[in-house]
Formats: structure tokens, C-alpha cells, sequence
């Protein structure tokens, strides 16, 4: 091939020429013999089980009829044939004269055969040469590109020149979909002629940098088939894929993340120093609030991430959204390999969705968790349910399911798991009972606490019934034994006994070398075991052989006495046994305990080898050293190094000169310099599809990493809103929305809902032509709903990304405006609990302005017939109910800082119609940062809870209102949990009135006599009430008893009646109390429900309530 | 990437065979077979094989394996996901996935392939685009063809291809507009032997069905848009419009097609629509068992329980049943043990009950694991996690599209310990 590339060129066109000719004169010559095409028809319907090569010989009369039809048909049964696996290569020169033909559907069939064959008939294959020559050359790009791949699939040698240049022309075409058809053509022929590398590279440069989406996959691919290790030709375009990335085709996507991962692990330091979490934080207001003179100012801080990285981990997350698996799984190695320690979490939920995908899918998801799992238990561990086993998996699932779970595993859930573990024991796949056996040995060993409880349920174990269960069991007893071997004679006993009834050689074995090692222990037992192992020596398995032989050595050394006999015996037999390394072991046995002439001086020692103390084994998990892989690779999958791949490298200790990412147009200053929101913004919303060619085009850079910066970081619009606004506007709308959130926070201590619906109301038509000056909500919205989903969308970004948080948090602004503004803000946000906040980034404030949109509306859903009954029973009460208690959840003392208020809202709960719904009060009094607070293990652990999401940070002095749900099934009972935060754990309880365990429900009076009437007897409790004053107004009184209770009133058409009903939260009885204030100040009070504990201590509350009015 | 593809049905015959690169011989799915022996049941053969030259990757759908052989380092998941790609596919041209129906139209499936790969890399596999490359065979369609010889091969590239929206085709014409969406959701949950739930999820998905005419863009706003947190889109979703506004913006391909599907996980609460009371007993040293099973509905919002299916793995131990359905119909198959009860709807007045006996192996000890049940049940017109469409929109054209919304809830892997 070290001839003159022009040279060879016109050689072959030479060559194919002439045979094109050729070719043509075989088609003129069989041309005539039209009536041929009727005896292939006869011969293809009168005799279809004709012999092979009858049936090829009346196809290839079919091939040279000159009817388009029957050659179609004939090339359809040849790629049957094909299909089958069947050879039909002898039909080569017959099917390769209709590669010109005009049927696009002939075409392709005999495209498919050409491929084939080709390489086996590699002469008669260059008669098509031509044919895609000029077919390169047609005006339809469609056309361009097939011929183009099938030319790069015929593997035959001698036309490498002409698919060189070829693969040239085609990667400066107009089409960008004849470019990614010459991407593929790289690897075709780098595979068939690697001596081609030189030139395939600068193609594949040329190719890197193209704009166009369709070709960025492709290409890649190339590269990392070609020329993995050519780092260097990244660096340019590393900004432009990681920005084109959104919008690449989801198999390019996976190929892409993967390159990008392997080459920021060798451009980027390590994000995971220790101090990297407090940067991370800066980091992000660097970016967020553009603030570009801060880098300099920082630069002598330890650890700062590289713009670019923090760009591509930024662009690679919405991907988790995607619907391929395969993507998501790169974007989860991609964080578990380059994002901070902290950050990986977000990946964790995405995962877990996969888990609901195809067996095959959840397999290697499984298996990449398993390993995350070891490193990482936290990532996981919310969602361990989702790993819980079903009796339909497959096998392979259902042990990585359990290997996940050992992982898992800790303190605080191993009760859990073990009962979990426990059903699964006694499953009906013994292989997995198996495995399960060692999973709780394993648990058992690591969590020490839990040790003894495993070892006597593996001991209960032994009297199963299956016998594989019982083995497995005794192996691993006796590893348990092993690592404390301490008071547990009584189960070396127990297995003593069992030994006769179990037959698994393993299991037998472990038996027999526990008593050997702790003879010392059962020094009665041990000589009896060896008794009846001498009896049935010969007919054991070797493994069992072996131990028996070791038992006895064990025993002649401690208890030579009982035993000299025995092991005698026992070597005799050893000695002539037919296995050899029973012999050998025999043999070395012998020398050592049985002192004699030539033994010398290890008889000696032969106690301190034999009885030497063992470390215990350590069970540990299969996947423990799998994290020496990539993550998602097949590698990775199998365990074992696949070919072709790619060594992660480590991380360098010094970063390489980044600038070599620079592209020749940007201009640093545009690229990180403070834009203004309105700009960015507009540009951002719009640019979804990015592949419109002429704005990348125009600065592929500074465009693209302006969106970058808005895209994928998910952007609080209320943050939007300050920003794109001018200052004044801002303040004035985050003042409003401060207040909003105010009112909705402390909504239940507004007296009227009412009122403060018809706030919101007001709120809403302030805001909205505000609104509609942003110019991509204004396209397209419905005003209410948008506006609702706004608030809720800011708020339930709970993550610590919230861009006005790193906002309002940046010490320096950068901008003196900004700096104007902000103080401000701060002040007011000390000063009225930090409302700002709330509106900002609590997870769950929203909850509270939503309710009658929403959840009148989640109600209908979930009550089906009641609706009007419900909405009415919210409206009757909740205008007469007077301040609202408030409880400490936590005391700040004992919080370490963090105290918590829980109070009752009284409305129904968004969560789950039976739960009671508890707003607490979050308040951060230390003077440090409070991180990840959220709610932990609960007690009973069958509660039903719903949480608020975690809260990331809490500033000092700052306070968060969420909300809860708690399901109390009705009962006082306190629902005690733990609430965490980063570093402790406070159990706390609420314990609610009784009087917050029901919800108004509006009835009139008639049905109220109604139903007091079917709930008599039993079901009525009543008192008489003396009160304070003689003549307390009905208001009054009416008061009280709404303070007590969250009932409803009845109207009454009595004067002296008052009545009042409700339903319990959980199992919707009805609650009904009425006074009787005939005689003041005596009062008739009576309750009827069947709920009668509940009545009984209601009334006590009452009465309580009342005799202080 | 991927080199061949090999299909094999489930008497173990190799009956379809392509090769993307240079030809691999059959003999390397000797490997395959080999693991499949090893396993006992169809679903555990392992989905990734090492030989020594190849690794195999395989699916298994419809009782067919598709085995796709692999020679470097390529992600698995990568490999899984197209199969399975491939696969939906198929049915979508074929209506079903089945060894005949792939005989039968070996042409295009070999046409189809050829597209869908090249080297080994996917090229297209978007529906939308696919089928304007090979339309799908019809009956109609190939007597036109016979009739007229025109092909079934598009000569143009697809529009799709090149456009900023790929999975939409262009000039896209209807006469009725319509756009239907079904939310279906899918509830997996454990329920231990006392009736209280170990673990429940729901699975939700939006499928749509849009045949509208042009470019319309949609967008699809929700009631309680706060209970998808946990999302997967089709590309053609705007993410950044549902991050900022949690609105569903996007020009929807043409047909059938996945808006989105998403997950309720775990840690959240799930109403659990049915209960079952059950009571199985074997007693010692007796060979029969005693057998009762009654189901109810619970939290269904009013809504009918219907299409209900049980099915159990019966302890080997178990001879024969002789079971009392006091509604559909029964059947259990001594061979493999499987007891499955047709039940139907649930009429909450008159509970659904399976009562009866069963024969034990006389003289074996009595079982010591009880049966675990999977459910299956229906229920119209409701979205177990509450989720509700608020409204769709329609911009960029002139025509009054007709909208309807389904909404569903389904058994996932719904299985009751005993």
C-alpha cells in the first residue's frame, strides 16, 4: 500500500471499468431468453421442496429474467436464505448485475447480499464498485449516504483507496447525514486496513468539529474505536459536545458521556478533597449570580472546581430524565466517577425508576448498584423497599437484590431487613434460601449487635426441613462461631446432635472441623463424633474425610487419652484411601502428632500449628472489588476486563492548562461576565432544540455556555424573576411574595380562610401582568394553573441549587445594584421569621397557599361522591376557630441548635385523605449552617408518615415552615420519629389532641338527629359541665369548643342547642357533640360516636375547655 | 459495537441471523445454549455471556431470545436497551413478536435491521422515521404493490432525519384531529401475611395517541404536577419548560408514542385497592390442606375492581386442589403446580371467595412455606396516585383538535405473602 494514493486511484476506476463493461455484455447476451421467466415461475410454485441447489439454480433463472417483479421476488427468497443462515454465495455474479436497477427496494435487497458476500467473492464484488462511484455523486443526499455505507461495508482490500477518498468527500458534505455516514465509514475501514490510521484521524478532527447533532455521535464512536488516546483533539470541542449534548441522538449520547468521562478524569483535579463541600457552595454562586471577578479573589482556596467540569456535570443531569436506560446508566457513572462526593446522590432516584424496566435492564442496574451500594450505603438506603424481593424474579435478580441489601444494611434498619430476610428464607427456591442464609451471616458479622439474634435464628434453622437450608446454615454458624467463639458451646452441641441427620458433605465438614477446633469446649461430645466417623470413614465424601482426619489429629493432642485408638484407626484408613490427597494429609498428620524417631522437631510444635487461634474469616461482598471498573461497562458486568476497554485514569494531582478548551472566538469576558437575566433568559427558554445550525455557528462558545449556565441547574423561576426584573421590581415582587408565603405559613392564624383566599386572590392579579412581561410564559399559558405552578415548582426545589439561595448567601455581590437589594432582603427576612425563604426553597410552604385549589380538588378525587360535603365542612369551621397551639417538637437546647414547633392547620391533608396534617416550625438557632435536615427512622415502623422533603441547608437564624402528613389511625397515640440532620438525630414525637384527630363535616340539623339517634346507647357519653360564668355568649362557648376540636357547627334552630360535627381522620366515623346550655351555667355535654375511647377522652377535653370559659 | 444478531426460539433453533460487520459463525451461540441448560427456568439464563472471542447479550421477549453478539467493550445496558428497541419495533410492524410473524416477514425485518444498525451503531431507531424508510406491511398494501410493482422502500431520506424534530414527520395530514391521552398506572406492592403493606409503587406512564395534522405544539398541564418527581420524557418534551413551570410543552410525534413515564416511589404513600383474606393450612400428618381465599376492595374511590386474576405457586408438596370458586373460574395444573383463579369484577356486596381442599403427598412432611399470590386487577377511570390532567393546548395551528383523556390503574407486581 506504499504506492501513489493518485496512482492506485485511477488503477482501480480503470479496473472497474472494465468490468463494468463486461458485465454489461452478460446482461445484453441473456436478454433474449424471455420465456425463461415462466418455466422459473412453474419451478418456483410447482416444486417448492426442491433440492438446495435446484432451488439456487431456478433463483438465478428468476435474477436474469429481466421482469423487475420476479427478480424481487427471487432477492427476497435469497434473503430469506441469508437469514437462514443458509449459503447462497454461488448466485454472487447473478444477483450483483442488478445492483444499478431502478427499484429502490431491489437495490437495497441486493445491497443486504452484496455485503454478505462480498468479501467471500471479492473479484466478482468489484463489478459494483462503480455503480456506488456514481451513485456518491447523486443530487439525493439519501441516496449519497447508502452508497456510501454500502461501499464501506464491502471488506475487500483492494478498494481501500477508493473508500479513503470517498470517506473524504463524504465528511465535507452538505448533509449532515451523509457526514454521519462517513463517521461510521471510519471504523469500517480503520477494522479492515488499520495502516490507514494517519489520514482516518484527520478525518475524524475535521468530523469533530461539526455542529450538527446527527454527526456528534457518530463520530465519537470513531474516535474512540480509532484513536482513543488522542486526547488532544477533544480539548477544542469538549465545551461545544458537552453543550450539544441535550440534543445529540440518545445512542450518541451514551457514547459521548462515556468519552467525557474518561477525559475529565484526566483534565480536572479531584473534587473529592475534604474541603470540597464548602467550595461546591461557592462554586455555585460563582455561576449562578455571575459573578466573574470573584475567581480571581478565590483562587488561594484549596479546591475549586473547574468551570468546565462543573459545565459538563451541569449539562449531563437533565439526562437523567431520559427514557433509554443506557443513557441514564452513563449519566449515573459519569456523577459516580466526576461529581463531588455529595452531589452523587442525585442520581440515585433515576436508578431506581430503572429498576421497573425489562429483566435484562434491571439486571445490570442491579449489579452497578450492588457496587455503588458497598462505598455509598447512603445513596440508597431511602429507597431499600424498592429492593425487596418477589417471589417471580428471576434467580440472578432476586441474590443481587439480597447482595444490595446486605449492603445496606446498618443499625438502625438491620431489624427490617432481617425480618425481611426471614420470608425469604423460607422460600421455595432453595438456591435463594441459600443465599439468603449467607446474606444474614454477613449481616450478622458486620452489625454487631444483631450478631446473637442471627446466630439463634440460623440455629433454628437447622431444624428446617430442607436440607440445603440446614447446610448452609451450619457453614455459615460456623463462620459466626468462628469470629466469637466464646458461650456458644451449647449450639456446638446443638449442631453435635443434628450431625447425624445431615448428609451435604460441606455442612458435614464444617461440623466436624467446629468440634476439632473447639474440642476444649465439648471435650465429651467431640470423642463421640470421631467414634462414629470412624464407622462410616470410608464411605464420606474427601472433604469430609479430610476433616474427620484433621478432628482426630485436633483430638489426639488434647485428649490422647480417649482418642489414641481412634485416630489410629482413622490414619490406617486414611492411608490406603484412594484419593491421594488424603493420603498425603494422612501422612503429614502422622509425622506430626504421633512422636517417633525421625518426626524431630516439629513434633513440638504440632500442637501450636494445629491449635494455632484462626482469624476469622470475612464475609464480604461479592461486588467488593468490582469499583476497579467503570461503572455501566461490560467489564464492570462481568468482572473480568473486556476487550477494548478504557482504564479510568486517575485523577492528575495538578490540573492541565485548561485553556487549551478555549476556542479561538470567545472572548473570556462576554463568556462569564454578568448578562443581563432578560437576555439570557429568553435565549435560554427558546433553545431547546439547539440544533438550529447558524447560532452555534455564530460563537459556538459564548452562546452555548450561556445557555449551559441557565439550563440545566434547575433555576427557582421566582429567582428568575428578581434577576430579570430591575431592582426595584424585585424587591417590590419578593416582598410580595415574602408576604404571600407569610400569609400562607401562618394561614391557619389568620381567622378566616376566606379572607385569605380572596389575598391570594389579589396576589394573583398583581402578579400576573408581571407575568406576562416574561416573554416565555407569556406565549402560552392558562394564568391560574401556571401561576400555582409556579409557586409550587420554586418552592419544591428542594435542592441546595436553588439559585436565590447561593444568591442572597454570597458575601461578595458582584454587582453593586444587587448589593443594594440585598441587605435589604436580609433584614427583612431576620425580622419576619426570614419569609423570604420560605418562599424561596422550602419544600413544603406551598402546601399551605395551595390547599383549596388543589386539594379540594385532590379530594374529589379521592372521595368521589363527597365533594360539596367536604369543601362546605372546610368553609363552616374554619372561620370560627381561634388561635391555633403551638407544640415544641424540639427544644433548641436539645436540638444542638435546631428547634422545632409543630401546630395542627386543621386542613385536610394533601398526602393521603387518612392523614392528620402537622405543619412544623424548623428554626435554625445555632450559629452554623444546618445541612440535610429530614425526617429519619419512626417508631412504630409501620407509621405511616408522610415526610417533607429534605431540607439541604438552614441558615442560622433562619426558619422553615413544612408540612406533614401523620396517619394516627385515630389513636393519641404519639407518633414518635427521628429528625436529622447531617450529622445528629433527635427522636422527637408529636402527640396530638384528640381534638386534631377529626375533620369538620357538615351536615344539617335534621341529618344530625339522624345519626345522633342511631348512636345511642353505647355509643353516647355525656357530662354535665359546670362553667365559670353564668351567661358566657354562645359564641363563646362555641369557641371553645372549636379550640378543642376540629368540628364543624350545625346550624341550630334551637337557641340553647349548640351542635357540632366531625369525622375522624382515619377511619371517617362520625363524631358528633352537642351542648345543652338550658340551664346556665350548667351545661349538658354529649358525644356520640362509636369511637368510644375516643369519646371519653374528647370529653374530658371538653370539659376541660369548657369549665374555663 | 454490535456485530450480529442472532433470534432463537425457544426449542432452542436459530432462525434468523445478521451480521452488521464481518460474518460470525453460528457456533458461538453454543455458548448461549450452554448457559441456557445451566438454568432452570427461561428467565435466568444471564442476560451477559463471556466466550472466549465474543460476549453475548441477550433479551428474552416473547419467548424468543435475541442474542446480539458483541466483541469489545461496549455498555450493556447500551446493547439490552436496543434489542429491546428492536423488538417493540417489530411488534409495532407486525402487531405481534412472534417466530411466525418474523418468518413471514423476514424481508422487512431484514430491511429493518439493516436500518436500524449501521457498523454496528444504531442509525434510526425512531418509529416515525422507520416507517417512512420501510412502510410496514398491510394487506392492502401488498396487493397494491403486486398490482402496481411499486415497493414498500421509501427513496427519500426522512424528513424526521434531518429536522430539529426528529420524531415527527412532516406534512402530516388528518381529517378528524384528535389527541388522546391514556394515564395508565401501574401499582407494585408486597403485602405481608397480616394485610399490611411491606412496599408499594406506583409506575405511572402517559401514552398518547396524536393524529393531528402540521406542526402542532401541545402542552399539557397537570392538576398536582408535585407528585411527578420522578420522571422519564420521550425527547420530544421540553425540559427546561417542565423544570422551570412543571408544563408539559412538546410537538408530539405522529401516532402512537410514551409521553412520559414516571414513579411514585416507595417512600411516598400508595392506596392499596384490594385486600385479601386468606387462610391456608396444612396440617401435620394429614394429607389434606385447607384452602380459603376472599377478596375484597379497599380505597377504590367507588371505582369497580375488575379483571381480576390470582395466581399462585403452589408448595411442590401439593397434589391436587378441589376448590369452591363462588365466582369465575379456577384452574390449577398439578405439573407445574400453578394455581390461577379468574375472578372477574369485585362486587363489594358479594365478596369474591375461592374455598376448598387439597390433597398432599401422602406420607411427606407438610410444607413449610406457604404460597405467595400475584394479583392482577383493573380499575377504569381512576389514576391511583391522584394525578389529574388539567388541560391541553394546542398552539401553531388554526384547527380545533378533539382531546380525551383515559385514566387507568392496574396491578404491577402485585403480590400478597401468606
Amino acid at each position: 500500500m506504499d504506492r501513489g494514493f493518485p496512482s492506485l486511484r485511477s488503477e482501480a476506476a480503470g479496473a472497474v471499468r472494465t468490468m463494468l463493461a463486461s458485465a454489461e455484455s452478460l446482461q445484453l447476451t441473456l436478454k433474449p431468453e424471455l420465456s425463461q421467466e415462466e418455466q422459473a415461475l412453474t419451478h418456483a410454485n410447482g416444486k417448492p421442496k426442491e433440492t438446495h441447489k435446484a432451488g439456487n439454480e431456478d433463483l438465478k433463472e428468476m435474477l436474469e429474467s429481466n421482469k423487475e417483479s420476479l427478480k424481487l421476488e427471487a432477492m427476497k427468497r435469497i434473503v430469506g436464505l441469508i437469514s437462514k443462515g443458509k449459503n447462497s454465495s454461488e448466485l454472487f455474479p447473478a444477483v450483483v448485475k442488478n445492483v444499478a436497477s431502478k427499484n429502490i427496494e431491489l437495490k437495497k435487497l441486493v445491497y443486504v447480499y452484496l455485503v454478505r458476500y462480498a468479501e467471500e467473492q471479492q473479484d466478482l464484488a468489484l463489478l459494483s464498485i462503480s455503480t456506488f462511484q456514481r451513485a456518491l455523486k447523486d443530487p439525493n443526499q439519501f441516496i449519497r449516504a447508502s452508497a456510501l455505507r454500502v461501499l464501506s461495508s464491502i471488506r475487500v482490500p483492494i478498494i481501500v483507496p477508493i473508500m479513503m477518498l470517498a470517506i473524504k468527500e463524504a465528511a465535507t458534505d452538505m448533509s449532515p447525514y451523509v457526514r454521519k455516514t462517513s463517521a461510521h465509514a471510519i471504523q469500517k475501514l480503520y477494522s479492515l486496513d488499520p495502516d490507514q490510521k494517519e489520514q482516518l484521524i484527520e478525518v475524524i478532527e475535521k468530523l469533530l468539529k461539526d455542529k450538527s447533532t446527527l454527526v456528534a455521535g457518530s463520530v465519537v464512536v470513531a474516535f474512540e474505536d480509532v484513536c482513543p488516546d488522542r486526547i488532544d483533539l477533544i480539548h477544542k470541542n469538549y465545551r461545544k459536545l458537552c453543550n450539544l449534548l441535550v440534543d445529540v441522538e440518545e445512542w450518541g449520547q451514551v457514547v459521548i458521556i462515556s468519552m467525557l468521562t474518561r477525559y475529565a478524569r484526566t483534565q480536572f483535579t479531584s473534587p473529592w478533597k475534604e474541603d470540597a463541600v464548602f467550595d461546591e457552595n461557592n462554586e455555585k454562586t460563582f455561576y449562578d449570580s455571575d459573578s466573574e471577578e470573584k475567581k480571581g479573589q478565590n483562587e488561594a482556596k484549596p479546591y475549586m472546581m473547574d468551570p468546565d467540569h462543573r459545565l459538563l456535570l451541569r449539562n449531563t443531569k437533565p439526562l437523567l430524565q431520559s427514557r433509554n436506560t443506557a443513557v441514564v446508566m452513563s449519566v449515573a457513572q459519569l456523577y459516580w466517577h466526576l461529581a463531588p462526593k455529595h452531589e452523587v446522590s442525585v442520581v440515585t432516584k433515576s436508578l431506581v425508576r430503572l429498576l421497573r424496566s425489562h429483566r435484562e435492564v434491571q439486571y445490570i442496574v442491579l449489579q452497578n448498584i450492588a457496587t455503588m451500594s458497598i462505598q455509598r450505603k447512603g445513596m440508597f438506603e431511602p429507597f431499600m423497599k424498592s429492593f425487596y424481593v418477589r417471589s417471580t424474579d428471576p434467580t440472578h435478580i432476586k441474590t443481587l437484590k439480597l447482595e444490595i441489601l446486605t449492603n445496606l444494611a446498618n443499625e438502625a434498619n438491620i431489624s427490617t431487613i432481617l425480618r425481611e430476610f426471614q420470608t425469604y428464607v423460607k422460600s421455595q427456591d432453595k438456591a435463594f434460601a441459600a443465599a439468603t442464609i449467607q446474606a444474614i451471616g454477613r449481616c450478622a458479622t458486620n452489625i454487631s449487635e444483631v450478631t446473637d439474634t442471627c446466630l439463634n435464628g440460623l440455629v433454628l434453622l437447622l431444624s428446617n426441613r430442607d436440607e440445603s437450608v440446614v447446610a448452609e446454615s451450619v457453614v455459615v454458624i460456623k463462620k459466626l462461631l468462628q469470629t466469637q467463639p466464646t458461650q456458644h458451646s451449647e449450639i456446638i452441641k446443638h449442631m453435635a446432635k443434628l450431625f447425624d441427620n445431615i448428609t451435604v458433605p460441606m455442612a458435614r465438614a464444617s461440623i466436624l472441623w467446629l468440634m476439632g477446633e473447639y474440642c476444649d469446649r465439648v471435650p465429651k461430645i467431640a470423642p463421640d463424633v470421631l467414634r462414629k466417623m470412624a464407622k462410616s470413614f470410608t464411605a464420606e465424601e474427601d472433604i469430609v474425610k479430610l476433616q474427620t482426619v484433621n478432628l482426630a489429629a485436633k483430638l489426639y493432642l488434647t485428649n490422647s487419652k480417649q482418642t489414641k485408638l481412634l485416630t489410629q484407626y482413622i490414619l490406617n484408613l486414611g492411608r490406603y484411601d484412594q484419593n491421594y490427597d488424603i493420603r498425603d494429609r494422612t501422612r503429614f498428620i502422622r509425622q506430626l502428632i504421633v512422636p517417633s524417631e525421625k518426626s524431630g522437631a516439629l513434633n513440638k510444635y504440632a500442637r501450636r500449628i494445629l491449635l494455632a487461634p484462626k482469624p476469622a474469616p470475612v464475609l464480604e461482598s461479592a461486588f467488593k472489588d468490582r469499583d476497579r471498573f467503570q461503572l455501566g461497562t461490560l467489564s464492570h458486568s462481568l468482572n473480568v476486563k473486556a476487550s477494548g476497554y478504557h482504564e479510568l485514569s486517575d485523577w492528575p494531582a495538578v490540573a492541565p492548562d485548561p485553556s487549551v478548551r478555549n476556542v479561538e472566538v470567545i472572548e473570556p469576558v462576554k463568556e462569564w461576565a454578568p448578562s443581563l437575566g432578560k437576555a439570557k433568559q429568553s435565549k435560554s427558554d427558546d433553545k431547546f432544540y439547539s440544533d438550529d445550525e447558524e447560532k452555534e455557528e455564530e460563537g459556538s462558545d459564548s452562546s452555548s455556555s450561556e445557555d449551559g449556565s441557565s439550563s440545566s441547574d434547575s433555576s427557582s423561576s421566582s429567582s428568575k424573576d428578581s434577576d430579570s426584573g430591575s431592582e426595584e421590581e424585585s424587591s417590590e415582587e419578593s416582598e410580595e411574595t415574602s408576604s404571600g408565603s407569610g400569609g400562607s405559613s401562618s394561614g391557619s392564624e389568620k381567622s378566616s380562610s376566606e379572607s385569605e383566599s380572596e389575598q391570594r386572590q389579589k396576589k394573583k392579579t398583581k402578579k400576573m401582568p408581571q407575568r406576562k412581561r416574561k416573554p416565555a410564559a407569556s406565549d402560552s399559558d392558562s394564568d391560574e394553573n401556571g401561576n400555582v405552578d409556579q409557586a409550587s415548582s420554586s418552592a419544591s426545589e428542594s435542592s441546595p441549587e436553588s439559585e436565590s439561595e447561593s444568591d442572597s448567601d454570597s458575601p461578595a455581590p458582584p454587582k453593586k445594584k444587587e448589593a443594594n437589594a440585598q441587605p435589604k432582603m436580609a433584614v427583612k427576612s431576620k425580622k419576619e421569621v426570614s419569609l423570604l425563604d420560605l418562599d424561596d426553597f422550602t419544600p413544603a410552604t406551598t402546601n399551605a397557599p395551595q390547599p383549596s385549589l388543589v386539594s379540594s380538588s385532590l379530594l374529589s378525587d379521592l372521595e368521589g361522591l363527597s365533594l360539596s360535603n367536604v369543601s362546605s365542612a372546610v368553609q363552616v369551621t374554619s372561620p370560627s376557630f381561634g388561635p391555633v397551639k403551638t407544640y415544641e417538637l424540639l427544644h433548641h437546647m436539645t436540638g444542638k441548635g435546631l428547634s422545632a414547633k409543630y401546630h395542627f392547620p386543621r386542613q385536610p391533608c394533601l398526602y393521603q385523605p387518612t392523614m392528620v396534617s402537622v405543619q412544623v416550625i424548623l428554626t435554625n438557632s445555632s450559629d452554623h449552617v444546618l445541612e440535610e435536615i429530614h425526617i429519619g427512622e419512626r417508631s412504630p415502623a409501620s407509621l405511616n408518615l408522610h415526610c417533607f422533603n429534605t431540607i439541604e441547608r438552614l441558615e442560622p437564624g433562619a426558619s422553615v415552615t413544612v408540612s406533614m402528613g401523620v396517619d394516627f389511625s385515630d389513636s393519641t397515640q404519639a407518633a414518635n420519629f427521628q429528625l436529622c440532620t447531617k450529622e445528629d438525630q433527635f427522636s422527637v414525637s408529636i402527640q396530638p389532641a384528640v381534638g386534631e384527630l377529626l375533620m369538620p363535616f357538615s351536615m344539617s340539623e335534621a341529618d344530625f338527629s339522624k345519626e345522633q339517634r342511631n348512636l345511642q346507647g353505647m355509643n353516647e357519653t355525656s357530662a354535665t359541665v359546670a362553667m365559670a360564668t353564668a351567661n358566657t355568649p354562645r359564641q363563646a362557648v362555641s369557641k371553645q369548643v372549636l379550640s378543642v376540636a376540629n368540628v364543624g357547627v350545625v346550624s341550630s334552630s334551637q337557641d340553647s342547642m349548640l351542635r357540632f360535627s366531625g369525622r375522624t381522620v382515619s377511619s371517617k366515623a362520625l363524631v358528633l357533640v352537642s351542648l345543652d346550655l338550658k340551664e346556665p351555667p350548667a351545661v349538658l355535654l354529649t358525644i356520640n360516636t362509636d369511637k368510644t375511647v375516643m369519646a371519653s377522652m374528647l370529653l374530658r377535653d371538653l370539659k376541660r375547655a369548657l369549665a374555663q370559659a | 459495537m454490535i456485530h450480529s444478531l442472532f433470534l432463537i426460539n425457544a426449542s432452542g433453533d436459530i432462525f434468523l441471523e445478521k451480521h452488521w460487520k464481518s460474518v460470525v459463525s453460528r457456533s458461538v451461540c453454543d455458548y448461549f445454549f450452554e448457559a441456557q441448560e445451566r438454568a432452570s427456568e427461561p428467565e435466568n439464563v444471564p442476560p451477559v455471556i463471556p466466550t472466549p472471542h465474543h460476549y453475548l447479550i441477550s433479551v428474552l421477549r416473547h419467548r424468543i431470545y435475541f442474542v446480539a453478539v458483541i466483541q469489545s467493550e461496549v455498555p450493556p445496558l447500551f446493547v439490552i436497551e436496543f434489542l429491546h428497541r428492536v423488538v417493540d419495533t417489530f411488534q409495532d410492524y407486525f402487531g405481534v413478536c412472534t417466530e411466525a410473524a418474523i418468518k413471514d416477514n423476514v424481508v422487512v425485518v431484514y430491511e429493518l435491521l439493516e436500518e436500524m444498525l449501521d457498523n454496528g451503531f444504531p442509525l434510526a431507531t425512531e418509529s416515525n422515521i422507520l416507517k417512512e424508510l420501510i412502510k410496514p406491511p398491510t394487506i392492502l398494501r401488498t396487493m397494491v404493490n403486486t398490482i402496481t410493482g411499486s415497493t414498500n422502500v421509501g427513496e427519500q431520506l426522512p424528513t424526521g432525519q434531518l429536522s430539529v424534530v426528529p420524531w415527527r414527520r412532516t406534512g402530516v395530514k388528518y381529517t378528524n384531529n384528535e389527541a388522546y391521552f391514556d394515564v395508565v398506572e401501574e401499582i407494585d406492592a408486597i403485602i405481608d401475611k397480616s394485610g399490611s403493606t411491606i412496599t408499594a409503587e406506583i409506575q405511572g406512564v402517559i401514552d398518547a395517541c396524536v393524529k393531528l395534522t402540521g406542526m402542532p405544539d401541545l402542552t399539557l398541564s397537570f392538576m398536582n404536577p408535585r407528585l411527578l418527581d420522578d420522571v422519564s420524557f420521550h425527547p420530544c418534551v421540553r425540559f427546561k419548560r417542565w423544570e422551570a413551570e412543571r408544563i408539559l410543552s412538546f410537538i408530539p410525534p405522529d401516532g402512537n408514542f410514551r409521553l412520559l413515564s414516571y414513579h411514585v416511589s416507595s417512600q411516598n404513600l400508595v392506596a392499596i385497592p384490594v385486600y385479601v383474606k386468606h387462610n391456608i393450612t396444612f396440617r401435620e400428618g394429614s394429607s389434606q390442606g385447607r384452602f380459603d381465599l376472599t377478596l375484597g376492595p379497599k380505597q377504590t374511590m367507588g371505582k369497580v375492581v375488575e379483571s381480576v386474576l390470582v395466581s399462585s405457586q403452589l408448595p411442590r408438596g401439593v397434589l391436587n386442589v378441589n376448590l369452591n370458586p363462588s365466582q369465575g373460574t379456577y384452574t390449577f395444573d398439578p405439573v407445574t403446580k400453578l394455581l390461577s383463579w379468574d375472578v372477574g369484577k369485585i362486587n363489594p356486596q358479594k365478596l369474591p371467595s375461592l374455598k376448598g381442599t387439597m390433597s398432599l403427598q401422602a406420607g411427606a412432611s407438610k410444607p413449610d412455606e406457604n404460597p405467595t399470590f400475584n394479583i392482577q386487577f383493573k380499575i377504569q377511570q381512576m389514576a391511583i396516585s391522584g394525578l389529574k390532567v388539567n388541560r391541553l393546548d394546542m398552539y401553531g395551528e388554526k384547527y380545533k383538535p378533539f382531546k380525551g383523556i383515559k385514566y387507568m390503574t392496574k396491578a404491577g407486581k402485585f403480590q400478597v405473602r401468606t
